[in-house]
């Protein structure tokens, strides 16, 4: 497979919503997209990621209704465990018609729990829409204080927007302060399981979405599933969304296809790397485990 | 794509996917033109292999009294025409595809059943909920029957006494050492089948049954209770309690395409089952804090809260992105470890997903 997956269009696009592209981080693809899906029946409910008690911590939860989508909307640079709802989301919330937005890994948690369901009971095809949002790493919540707070110096609870663009981290806070670091010096943050992840743009995902590729305000967008397809297709029907071609817009698609090789290529040679890391008695190398190739 | 509307078109495409995806199938459904061409040509290939099994099926007619076998031409000759449905874009071809699949409807009307595979389940020291798993399929259990495999054993659902030959004998529960017949018929099993799988946790990993010391009604005697691969080599795990029953089912048609497929579906099938072969060899001791060895302590967790909405006791909660196991409320079903991503993620069964799911719900239809 191509380092971007297979899609069946790229588009660069922008919610029509203002209510939406309000709040959303880039052009509100995510939120409009399952606002839709839950005005056409086309999902019950949408697993995302849900305020919580601390600042900038989500908590996965169970969206019925556009007001939750919105309360929810824009990134949260920190882990969102959205999958741990997955199985509760048609029980307890008696969803027939799950959608669910994840990080490229969480989508591919999603594909394994509906082609291996072993402990999926009746969910495998009640996953009606997995929207994917690009992901080159992601931070622990301590992490992402260490950030805010010691290198950006503002306070968490402060901060109205945070932004990953043009190897910047940004904060932009209530009061119009506008905090940056130099991307590189994240790395030491990313959390380990990162660095073995070989997916950019959540490759196997209805329809997957980021900013990258596309001018600020607008978004990316691959259409790459049949069912990704005709949901695509009904929101543009219904004016959801004004689109440019890829081809017309700056940077384009070649920013993200060399976002994703470098990525990949990177945590290839990771994976790479386990493979020798340390030293049996006989002097040949002992590995760690491969998640690619076995349990 | 190509591989899978292959085998969706020879071997479960007897009905048309959801005509309103089709359209927009276009680009990809038009190479689906030639492999449905060459469908009579590989009829033959699935009789001779299907002759000496015929024998064996002796047996399960009389475990089957219930269903008709009838039933099987009437099935077949309305289904089959519809499976011309997907492929009937261009203009001409409708008709030259339809007398090839008329051919292909005589030819299976001669041996239908001889096509199936036997499955039983042997029932050792569980609660039953991995057999009343099976039946949770509801329809899919009768389509199962139906079209790819027969029971040949199990509890209640089949009137077998004594273990019989099969395919593939589902074990259930734990062995208990100290019951004879426990051990013999497990033994048995393993010698009287080709692929013996651990379904479900207590024949996996012990699960509940690890925590039992004995001096409970009503064999007060019995308290030496093990994973089923103490005692003889186990090919293949479900794992979870109970296991689910799509799990189930999915393993049962991968392992009808395995034995009587042909060549492309058989390296499908490999494909799919190698992941539950490889966790058999893993080991027979499962928990919650395999999460911890065999995830975050290797520095591969990257919190998509899987193991969390897996667990069925709720033993797992999410605490800042990474798991934490109640380690008094896991049951060691191994449920939490075989479905994170992190455990195995093989992309060339996983990149295929839609064109598989599709085939698996085009073989329930
Ligand atoms: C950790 C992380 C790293 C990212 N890295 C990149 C990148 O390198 N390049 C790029 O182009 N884009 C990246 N993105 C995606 C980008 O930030 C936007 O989320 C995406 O463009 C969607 O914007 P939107 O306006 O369409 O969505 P919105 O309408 O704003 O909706 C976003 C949706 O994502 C959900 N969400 C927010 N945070 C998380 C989270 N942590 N985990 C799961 N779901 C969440 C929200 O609940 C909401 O439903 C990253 C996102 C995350 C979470
Ligand atoms: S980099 Fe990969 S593993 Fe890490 S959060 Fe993003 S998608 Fe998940
Ligand atoms: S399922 Fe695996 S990767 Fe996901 S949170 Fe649990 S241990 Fe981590
Ligand atoms: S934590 Fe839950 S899912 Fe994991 S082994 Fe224990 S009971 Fe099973």
């Amino acid at each position: 497979m191509d380092v971007l997956g297979n899609y069946k269009s790229a588009i660069s696009a922008r919610s029509t919503d203002k209510d939406i592209t309000k709040k959303s981080q880039d052009g509100g693809i995510i939120t409009t997209l399952f606002a839709y899906a839950l005005e056409e029946g086309i999902i019950d409910g949408a697993i995302i990621a849900g305020p919580s008690d601390e600042p900038w911590k989500p908590q996965p939860m169970v969206a019925t209704t556009k007001a939750e989508l919105l309360a929810a909307a824009g990134t949260r640079y920190t882990i969102s465990p959205n999958l741990s709802l997955i199985k509760e989301a048609t029980r307890s919330y008696g969803l027939d018609r799950v959608g669910i937005v994840g990080t490229p890994c969480q989508i591919q948690a999603v594909r394994k729990a509906q082609l291996y369901p072993i402990g999926m009971r009746d969910v495998d095809d009640k996953i009606a829409l997995a929207l994917g949002i690009y992901c080159m790493e992601n931070l622990s919540y301590q992490a992402l204080e260490a950030i805010v707070e010691d290198h950006c110096n503002q306070k968490m609870e402060s901060v109205k927007k945070m932004d990953i663009g043009k190897g910047k981290f940004t904060v932009y806070t209530e009061r119009g302060a506008v905090s940056q670091m130099p991307l590189k010096l994240i790395h030491k943050y990313v959390q380990p399981g990162c660095n073995v992840c070989l997916d950019y743009v959540a490759n196997l995902a209805d329809i997957s979405s980021g900013s990258v590729g596309s001018p600020d305000g607008w978004s990316t967008v691959f259409v790459r599933s049949m069912k990704g397809n005709a949901v695509w297709d009904g929101a543009m029907a219904a004016g959801l969304f004004e689109t440019k071609p890829m081809d017309q817009v700056k940077p384009g698609l070649d920013l993200v296809k060399k976002l994703a090789t470098e990525k990949i290529t990177k945590n290839q040679k990771n994976v790479d790397a386990r493979k020798t890391i340390g030293l049996k008695a006989d002097g040949t190398p002992k590995g760690l485990r491969n998640p690619y190739e076995s349990p | 794509m190509g591989l899978l509307s292959t085998i969706k078109e020879r071997i479960f495409g007897r009905r048309p996917e959801k005509p309103p995806e089709n359209p927009e199938a276009k680009p990809e459904s038009k190479p689906e033109v030639k492999p449905a061409a060459s469908q009579p040509q590989t009829k033959p290939e699935v009789k001779p292999e299907a002759k000496p099994e015929a024998k064996p099926e002796a047996k399960t007619a009389r475990s089957k009294p219930h269903r008709k076998p009838e039933e099987k031409p009437e099935v077949k000759p309305e289904a089959k025409p519809a499976a011309s449905q997907p492929q009937a874009k261009p203009a001409v071809k409708p008709s030259d595809v339809k007398v090839n699949e008329k051919v292909e409807v005589v030819q299976k009307e001669e041996k239908p059943v001889a096509e199936k595979i036997s499955i039983g389940e042997l029932h050792l020291s569980g609660c039953t909920g991995c057999l009343v798993t099976l039946a949770d399929n509801y329809e899919g259990l009768f389509k199962l029957l139906d079209d790819y495999a027969d029971l040949v054993y199990a509890l209640t659902l089949v009137d077998v006494r004594h273990v019989p030959e099969m395919d593939v004998c589902l074990v259930e529960g734990s062995c208990c050492l100290n019951d004879k017949l426990s051990v013999e018929e497990l033994k048995e099993a393993r010698a009287k089948s080709k692929v013996l799988v651990a379904y479900g946790a207590c024949a996996a990993y012990g699960n509940i049954t690890r925590f039992c010391r004995g001096g409970q009604w009503n064999q007060p005697g019995h308290e030496a209770f093990v994973p089923i691969s103490e005692v003889v080599d186990v090919d293949l795990y479900i794992p979870s309690c109970p296991p689910c029953p799509q799990q189930v089912r999915n393993v049962a048609v991968m392992a009808y395409l395995l034995l009587k497929g042909n060549d492309e579906q058989k390296s499908l099938a490999t494909a799919y089952l190698t992941p539950l072969m490889q966790l058999a060899q893993r080991g027979n001791e499962a928990c919650g804090c395999d999460l911890m060895y065999d995830v975050i302590n290797q520095s591969l967790c990257m919190g998509c809260g899987t193991c969390a909405g897996t667990c069925p006791v709720r033993a797992i909660t999410m605490e800042y992105g990474k798991p934490n196991v109640n380690r008094d409320q896991c049951i060691k079903c191994g449920a939490c470890y075989a479905q994170c991503p992190r455990s195995w993620f093989n992309f060339d069964v996983m990149n295929n997903y839609e064109g598989i799911m599709g085939a698996i719900k085009g073989a329930m239809q």
